[in-house]
């Protein structure tokens, strides 16, 4: 599964992130990496982006990169 | 003796550098790149300067910020740094302090709001922190002023003493054998820092730091290795690692007594960002702002600035006191109708401007801005904006000048570059007197004229949106929509005022002095004779000014617009000076005969569009020098705005004149048709794809 399909009011752990570049080092520098919590809070009213809690604070990511976010 | 000041975005940073620095900060550009750069000497202490440093999440090549900041860490060594930490988001902000501690520099960690965690019950262990990472560990509150003295007062031992504290070991097993191992073919202070750069195959360090090419390949099987253990790729192993370790360190040091209940910030974002109360609220805060800064408050202050402080009081008394003085005449109106004309022009759009910072900087500091890009993220990013555009886009339909300003608050450059770009094509409070005029002389004051006109800004902004992101220039990733969203707090008054008269200071020296040479020049062309007699240039005597040869020289350039007469052409320059002189010049020039004898129907609809969109007045313009912080940048939006204007004024022109006024098909229109297919090719087209492996350029 990945983080995209998650439903809102959810928790999940990350288990792996795919790409590559700065959008994925940007991801992994906020805090998403391998073996984190993340609860998914909402959606923005416009359908995109999704706001996540990880670490203890929201971080706010688009829905296309939510989607190279591996779950379980 | 420098002291480096590094930490996330929003841990406080900005509150602790005006805390410790007062009001002698200075603040200008890293040289060569827009990314602003502050210092200030430390309060009592004239020997010390503290630097402040862009707020970054991590040392990674990818962002400009991150870029300029190591590189200033590695290159200019400050004596020692002190790395704020934002107590309430502590993991994250740790994330940064584990890179900037391999740099091999005094540190000192600096936690802020330890207020805030009393108050929810968190305690941090500062002495096994301490411990752990090997270096000075003290909490403040940069807001309230605790502990930030003792702070500076112990970086600036560590500073004097070269203290660099034990290195804590992040990694283990394996990873940090090979880190070893890459370490060993190193030497100097700051070999772990470049070993880790090495095995993360940044390749921009060995470029920047005159490393030894080879290295590349040398380490390469040792990053291979570790890879296939861990079937991951190496960025990704350093930075779990990093985490993990983390992880671990605020488990055995951070305690929270009270079980977190859901805090008040939680309770107003369910609402302010509520699926269905998102919307209506947004458009409620916007509408206040705009309400208050643009129509009503803003504008009375900047009309009475422009008409009774600079259009009587300050003429006046300059009058007397000239005449007092017996001053020649020519001296006489060079500083009355030249510089505080100019001047004023300037100043007549501070308290505007100062208004629109302070509702600016208030939903900056609430923490409601990253909430507008939360939102509007969605429908702007569609044509290369990004959801921060819109407040400039919305503000410039007041007045481009603090429109431009307001891009400001959008953190990646490329995005900001656009804004600016394009933000000044919504028709502004000046320009609506152009549309005034030429519908009620040329189209019986339809109001479908100035609704199309706005429909027509909005589109231009769109289609150039989407082809501009298309083009080299502003190709590659939008930046990476990873925004954190700050919890929401009040705004301080302190914190918003430094912003607003910071802010204001730029505009004021900055762009001040181009806006004003500029209008003296203007001036000086408008009201003297070849034969440098002086003529009143708002009679219509300036039909005999320098100007008016200019006008003459200049015309052909107009014809193909449908106006090629000295008087079309005057008053498209006489614009540049301030837009609403689009309108009223025509109308002095034009004398007993009426505006309707100088052009035809679609000449005039083709000397508006040609105003609209033409670069702004010499005030935006300055702003634009000023805020894209290049000249290359100010020069291509300058010119895109230019040649847009004219491109467009053209085409309806030639076309319309063919298809409305019976005009046979030339080569004018063929042209046009022509370029129309142009902009259509360069809005659908396949946009440039930067190679892959490109870093931001720097």
């Amino acid at each position: 599964m990945t983080l995209r399909e998650v439903p809102i009011g959810s928790s999940v752990t990350i288990k792996k992130l795919n790409g590559t570049g700065a959008t994925k080092r940007r991801i992994m520098d906020m805090g998403l990496v391998k073996g984190v919590e993340v609860f998914v809070r909402k959606v923005a009213p416009l359908g995109d982006p999704i706001e996540l809690t990880v670490r203890g604070y929201e971080l706010s990511i688009r829905k296309a990169d939510a989607e190279l976010i591996d779950v379980e | 003796m420098i002291i480096g000041l590094a930490g996330n975005p929003n841990s406080g940073k900005t509150t602790l550098f005006n805390d410790l620095t007062g009001s002698s900060q200075y603040t200008g550009n890293w040289p060569g790149v827009t990314v602003e750069k502050k210092d200030g000497k430390l309060k009592g202490h004239p020997d010390v300067t503290i630097q402040d440093l862009p707020g970054i999440y991590s040392l990674s090549p990818y962002t400009l910020e991150e870029v300029v900041s190591r590189q200033y860490l590695v290159h200019e060594q400050p004596d020692a740094i002190i790395n704020i930490v934002d107590g309430t988001n502590i993991e994250r902000n740790l994330y940064l302090t584990t890179q900037l501690l391999e740099l091999g520099l005094p540190t000192l960690i600096a936690i802020n709001m330890v207020d805030v965690l009393e108050k929810t019950g968190v305690t941090i262990d500062t002495k096994k922190l301490e411990k752990e990472l090997g270096c000075k560990v003290m909490t403040i509150s940069a807001l309230k002023g605790k502990g930030t003295k003792e702070a500076a007062k112990e970086a600036i031992r560590l500073a004097k003493a070269h203290e660099v504290g034990k290195r804590p070991e992040i990694f283990s097993g394996d990873l940090l054998k090979a880190i070893q191992e890459i370490e060993g073919k190193l030497d100097g202070d700051m070999k772990r820092w470049f070993a880790i750069k090495l095995f993360e195959r940044d390749n921009k360090i060995i470029q920047d730091n005159n490393l030894n090419p080879d290295l590349k390949t040398v380490v390469e099987p040792i990053i291979n290795k570790i890879e296939d253990e861990e079937d991951d790729d190496a960025e990704s192993i350093i930075t779990s690692a990093r985490y993990e370790y983390i992880t671990n360190l605020t488990r055995q040091c951070v305690v929270a007594s009270k079980k977190q209940t859901k805090s008040l910030s939680d309770k107003i974002d369910s609402i302010v960002t509520n699926r269905y109360l998102a919307l209506p609220i947004f458009a409620i805060i916007i509408f206040i702002m705009y309400y208050i800064s643009v129509t009503t408050v803003g504008t009375w202050m900047t009309d009475w600035t422009n008409d009774v402080l600079f259009g009587e009081i300050v003429p006046n008394a300059l009058t007397a006191l000239c005449s007092t003085l017996g001053v020649a005449d020519w001296m006489q109106h060079l500083l009355i109708d030249g510089v505080v004309g100019g001047v004023g022009t300037v100043l007549g759009f501070v308290p505007q401007i100062l208004l629109i910072f302070v509702f600016l900087s208030i939903l900056e500091d609430t923490g409601y801005m990253a909430r507008i890009a939360f939102i509007m993220d969605r429908l702007f990013r569609k044509f290369g904006l990004s959801g921060k555009s819109f407040i400039p886009i919305l503000i410039g339909s007041g007045c481009g000048v603090p429109g431009i300003m307001a891009a400001r608050t959008i953190e990646d450059e490329a995005d900001r570059r656009m804004t600016i770009m394009l933000c000044t094509f919504i028709p502004c409070a000046a320009k609506t007197e152009i549309i005034a005029m030429i519908s009620s002389v040329f189209f019986h004051g339809s109001a479908w004229i100035a609704t199309s006109m706005y429909f027509l800004s909005l589109a231009v902004i769109v289609l150039s949106g989407i082809a501009l992101k298309k083009t080299r220039f502003f190709a590659g990733e939008s930046a990476p929509f990873v925004m954190e969203l700050p919890a929401y707090h009040l705004p301080q008054a302190k914190t918003v005022l430094m912003r607003v008269l910071e802010r204001g200071k730029h505009f004021i020296v900055k762009a001040g002095t181009i806006i004003f040479a500029v209008s003296v020049i203007t001036w000086f062309l408008m009201s003297y004779t070849p034969t440098l007699q002086y003529i009143d240039p708002e009679s219509a005597a300036v039909s005999k000014s320098i100007l008016r040869y200019i006008g003459e020289f200049i015309a052909p350039i107009f014809a193909p617009l449908g106006f090629g007469n000295w008087e079309g052409g005057v008053s498209v320059l006489i614009a540049l000076s301030a837009k609403e002189l689009a309108a009223s010049t025509v109308v002095v020039l034009a004398g007993k005969a009426g505006v309707a004898t100088l052009f035809t129907t679609m000449g005039a609809f083709s000397y508006m569009i040609l105003n609209l969109f033409n670069p702004p007045c010499i005030a935006a313009m300055g702003t634009i020098w000023r805020e894209m912080g290049s000249r290359f940048w100010a020069i291509f939006a300058i010119s895109y705005q230019l040649v847009l204007g004219y491109v467009l004024s053209f085409i309806t022109y030639q076309l319309g004149s063919f298809l409305f006024y019976g005009a046979s098909l030339g080569i004018g229109q063929i042209v046009a048709i022509g370029l129309v297919l142009g902009i259509i090719y360069m809005v659908v087209r396949p946009g440039y794809r930067e190679p892959v492996g490109e870093l931001v350029n720097a």
